[in-house]
């Protein structure tokens, strides 16, 4: 792998060639693409050419909307999919003489999310107006937090699964400058036939969370990575869905190439990155794009570029007016925002009910992902890269401690079934762990039938599959049905390992002279006839003895 | 009967004298005989007719909301008033009919108050003459009072005076009887200047006193609903139904206290009056120099204490003024693009030439050139010479005013204008700029400090037009304030237009008594 890796970086710089000359492994040269070229920087340190120091730098921005049943500055409902300007309020339509009001489930979502990422929640902060014309902006200005966010400042940790078997859990922090809270605009449908632009103002005056992540990142992965985390800790948080798709979290990067030691270099800013996959990818093509750019003693432009997900590129964007000055000013129809540190700080005359006390919100912070890795960790004795994977895919822990529930099976065991065959299958057949066909229960089952020693470890797949198959019937069934228990009577086992033995002159005599490994082989031949079915304790036994 | 204060209406009410209906119809009458005064964008004489009958069946059940029930009240056109035409006197909103009432309006309606109709203005309110809107200039009713008529010798229309602005219409309103009380807007001057010149009382609450919900903005930092009236205890009255916290403004502070009636016995003597030497301005008119000089007399016989101040930083006010009202319109401006709401320009080529037509077929120059000057002082390069420059210069004349009333002042005693009236034809010589620079010279101070300032008229002048004087207090201290208003006025003695032979329509109108006339005085 390492070395196809040296291959690949060679040629990476152009994908349609990779795909010429590999081309029946695209899915595994995607892999090397987004993950271990760049960030590995031993590869780069290997080759004396100077461009080849070239890194990836990588900053995000980051808008989260926040999941709140209101708007930011008025009272109009939060929902997806609901029909074209079925939730606009006067303020959202900006008619004039409306004001915005505060909307203090976004400022505690706001807060919320700056605790779990480490910010200083500034007790003061302030709203602007940042002004530009589009259709699907109404005021011709959007609330924002230009000059004092409410919360700088922070870290946020992500990991992501490194090595030859992605075992290896490599941990990173990038800074996060700051969380600002601002609106969310209204959405411009296109119609090209008729040349009309339809406004929607449903999302109009959504709030949302910009988060500023520092260019602390040097490759997709990683930017992809610490994305993951960070949906993570919204959706653990709950103060922001994190659907992509669906535009809840929208990602836009700022990718350079520098030599490290020297200033970064020109950016470009690459948008229209609504998965997390797309996101490693574009990054990823950015910087070998510009790697190239640099390369040819050209200059990267600054611009903003757009990510085609079809053929795999960044493309230049059409900016919306050129050059912008967006001639920020105060928002003068809302007073400073203030937080209390807690309710000893909270002045007289104020309502504990309408305050913002940080402390209430920090002492009300759900389990982190991060802490919940440590916990699968201690309390299963799970392996840090199962604990990873557990908590990295959405619903996939909860199935686990659910399985855990209902079977004696130690957790390393159950570990495997779960990481591997059921993610696996839900893999193959595109499906979220919550749209599994096997609940956590049948898979407990199965697994207890197993672990009492109802059927072997080989049948114990076969009824996996045979569920994957014809899902609703349980293992019990299955194995009644098809008649995969164990055999467990001592005459009909001894009868056929006699016979194994008696076929098997050879073997019987390296095992005598002390060879013991080749009763494993017995052992399979014994299972072969058997199916799969004899009961291996049982059987090790009656082998053992006629081989004395 | 039209000339009485609202006080004396609602008492009239209560006693039989008139009835809702019947005052309605007059003031509707009236409205229509003074037309040429140009004071009404819309009339809204149906619904005027039903809210008064319904007044009318509470008074006749003898459950009255409250002292405004059954009172006409006029509304400046940049209020927004449920499913009547609100146009800010601008092309751009000629057929915008909003889906909610302002919250002060909301609250005049609550208290069973009979709207009568939206008064005209300047363009957005911005101007200080009520000569830049859409629907023409206002006239100021003195133009055809008696006194002006016998010291100009005028007779052919021509020599008509302005109403000041850019509240005009609401001041005409008042000052022409056909509205009891009026809604006016006050961002540096709008609402007093036009009181000032139309011989009516006009109260620029303290900034946050009262919601600005539903008024379209100017400045938003600086814009306080104001109120006009005939007399300082009709405003004391409005503003105790208009003040207080709305949720729906997040600038709204709760009332310090709530405003009863005032005491007719004010104590003067333990006030203290300032005189800041700064508002000695080029240009202020001798005769108003006079009244000045006559009132700071009067407090100071009656056992005041009158005291020369200093506002040093007043030379700067009105250039800080006009950067930051210039930014804040570039701002409240932009939403005006006409996909939403207001004219849209028919070329429509894209997107953005429908924006430019638009906006350049909807606002008229003065519009225009502040969205341009305000966006520019907003550019990048530009944003810290200009704005942040005139906001420290804000915060130092904030703290001018400051300064002055924690030494012992409770008032600032100033003029409101420069001078009387001026003649239309001599008023549009210059252009709006000038006009506002000059207009608003003494009373955008106080909206840059967020303080409470009343302007009541105290005399004609030589020309036969009201003089104003302007009262400056600490903020949140409007009662205290409208106390030491309503002393002064006790005191001036300015006539009531009904007693200076209101001519083309009082004439007419007179059935009223001697009594009821010389009351208003």
């Amino acid at each position: 792998m390492a070395a196809s890796c040296v291959v690949a970086s060679e040629l990476l710089q152009n994908t349609k060639q990779i795909s010429m000359f590999f081309p029946k492994t695209s899915r595994f040269i995607r892999r090397i693409s987004t993950s271990n070229l760049q960030c590995d920087k031993q590869h780069q340190l290997k080759t004396n050419s100077a461009s080849q120091q070239l890194v990836g730098v990588v900053g995000l921005e980051i808008h989260a909307q926040i999941n709140s049943n209101t708007k930011l500055f008025s009272g109009s409902p939060v929902r997806f999919s609901a029909p074209p300007n079925s939730l606009v309020s006067f303020l959202d339509a900006s008619l004039p003489g409306t004001l915005p009001v505060l909307n203090r489930r976004c400022v505690e979502a706001a807060v919320m999310t700056g605790l779990a990422l480490n910010c200083t929640i500034n007790k003061k902060s302030l709203f602007d107006r940042k002004h530009y014309f589009y259709a699907d902006l109404p005021a011709g200005y959007q609330i924002t937090q230009q000059r004092r966010p409410i919360a700088v400042d922070g870290t946020l940790t992500y990991s992501f699964l490194s090595g030859k078997k992605r075992s290896q859990v490599i941990r990173k922090h990038v800074h996060v400058k700051q969380i600002q809270l601002e609106q969310d605009s209204g959405k411009s449908l296109h119609d090209d036939v008729r040349s009309q632009t339809l406004i929607d103002l449903n999302r109009a005056g959504v709030g949302l969370m910009e988060l500023v992540m520092e260019p602390d990142m040097n490759c997709g992965e990683e930017a992809a990575a610490a994305v993951r985390e960070l949906q993570l800790i919204l959706q653990a948080l709950g103060t922001c869905q994190g659907n992509m798709s669906e535009g809840q979290l929208r990602v836009d990067a700022n990718v350079s190439v520098h030599r490290p030691g020297e200033p970064l270099g020109i950016r470009t800013e690459v948008k229209n990155l609504n998965s997390i996959r797309y996101l490693a990818r574009a990054i990823d093509y950015e910087i070998q794009r510009q790697i190239g750019v640099v390369q040819r003693g050209e200059t990267v432009q600054n611009e903003t570029r757009a990510y085609d997900s079809k053929s795999g590129e960044t493309v230049p964007m059409r900016d919306k007016e050129g050059l912008q000055d967006y001639r920020f000013m105060p928002e003068p129809n809302l007073p400073p925002l203030i937080v209390y540190e807690d309710d000893a700080s909270l002045p007289s005359g104020i309502d504990p009910g309408q305050a913002v006390v940080v402390q209430e919100i920090k002492e009300g912070l759900p389990e982190l992902p991060s802490v919940r890795r440590e916990r699968l960790v201690q309390t299963y004795g799970l392996l840090p890269e199962h604990s990873f994977t557990l908590v990295n895919e959405d619903g996939l822990m909860e199935y686990f401690e659910e399985v855990m529930k209902g079977t004696r099976r130690e957790p390393r065991k159950v570990i495997g079934w779960v990481t591997n065959e059921l993610l696996g299958q839900l893999k193959q057949r595109d499906l979220s762990v919550s749209q599994s066909p096997i609940s956590p229960a049948a898979l407990a089952e199965l697994l207890e039938l197993q672990e009492t020693g109802h059927i072997s470890s080989s049948i114990a797949k076969q009824v996996y599959q045979e569920m994957w198959n014809s899902p609703g019937k349980t293992a019990a069934q299955t194995i009644q049905e098809q008649d995969l228990g164990l055999v467990s009577d001592v005459a009909q086992l001894h009868s056929i390992c006699q016979k194994v033995v008696d076929s098997h002159p050879d073997e019987v005599c390296a095992i005598r002279s002390g060879n013991t490994k080749v009763l494993n082989k017995l052992m399979g031949l014994v299972q072969k006839e058997t199916k799969g079915r004899a009961d291996p304790v049982l059987v090790m036994d009656i082998l053992k003895q006629k081989t004395s | 009967m039209l000339s009485l204060t609202l006080k004396e209406v609602s008492q009239a009410f209560r006693e039989g004298r008139i009835s809702p209906t019947e005052l309605c119809k007059k003031c509707l009458n009236r409205i229509q005989r003074t037309q040429h005064l140009n004071a009404f964008i819309t009339v809204t004489q149906e619904l005027s007719l039903k809210q008064a009958q319904q007044s009318e069946i509470r008074l006749s059940q003898g459950v009255p909301k409250g002292p405004l029930d059954g009172i006409p009240f006029a509304v400046k056109d940049n209020f927004c008033t449920e499913n009547v035409k609100t146009t800010c006197a601008s092309r751009m909103l000629k057929d915008y009919t909003p889906p909610y009432n302002a919250t002060v309006v909301q609250k005049l309606l609550d208290q069973g108050a009979v709207l009568m109709g939206k008064t005209n203005m300047d363009e957005f309110a911005m101007g200080a003459g009520s000569v830049d809107g859409t629907f023409g200039p206002v006239r100021n009713p003195w133009s055809y009072a008696a006194p002006y008529r016998a010291q100009t010798g005028a007779s052919s229309d021509s020599d008509w005076v302005v109403s000041g602005g850019s509240s005009g219409g609401s001041a005409v309103a008042v000052a022409s009887l056909t509205s009891y009380l009026a809604l006016g807007s006050d961002t540096g001057g709008s609402t007093r200047n036009p009181g000032a010149l139309c011989g009516v009382v006009a109260l620029k609450p303290s900034y946050g006193l009262l919601s600005r919900h539903g008024l379209i903005p100017l400045v938003n930092s600086m814009d306080v609903p104001g109120i006009i009236t005939r007399s300082v205890s009709d405003g004391a009255t409005v503003l105790g139904v208009l003040q207080g916290l709305d949720i729906r403004d997040s600038t709204t502070v709760p009332a310090p206290s709530s405003l009863t009636d005032l005491p007719e016995d004010f104590d003067i003597r333990n006030i203290c009056v300032g005189i800041p030497k700064e508002y000695h301005a080029p240009g202020l008119s001798e005769e108003t120099v006079v009244q000045w000089s006559r009132v700071a007399d009067l407090f100071e016989r009656a056992g005041a204490r009158v005291e020369q101040v200093s506002l040093p930083h007043t030379q700067y006010s009105i250039v800080c003024y006009h950067v930051l009202c210039n930014t804040e319109v570039a701002s409240n401006m932009a939403r005006f693009d006409g996909l939403e709401y207001g004219h849209r320009s028919t070329m429509d080529s894209s997107t953005e030439v429908m924006y430019a037509s638009t906006r350049h077929e909807g606002f008229n120059d003065v519009v225009r050139s502040r969205i341009l000057s305000g966006n520019y002082f907003l550019l990048k390069q530009n944003y810290d010479n200009y704005f942040v420059k005139a906001q420290k210069v804000r915060r130092l004349i904030t703290d001018d005013f400051r300064r002055v009333f924690t030494s012992g002042v409770d008032v600032l005693l100033t003029p409101t204008t420069l001078t009387d009236a001026a003649r239309y034809l001599d008023f549009t010589q210059e252009d709006n700029r000038t006009r506002s620079a000059q207009e608003d010279v003494f009373t955008q101070p106080a909206n840059m400090a967020g303080l409470p300032a009343v302007s009541l008229p105290v005399a004609l002048s030589r020309r036969g037009l009201p003089i104003g004087l302007q009262l400056i207090g600490p903020a949140l201290e409007d009662k205290k304030l409208l106390c030491v208003a309503q002393w002064v006025e006790q005191r001036v003695a300015f006539p009531s237009i009904s007693d200076c032979g209101d001519i083309q329509e009082s004439r007419k109108d007179t059935g009223m008594t001697e009594r009821e006339q010389t009351s208003a005085v």
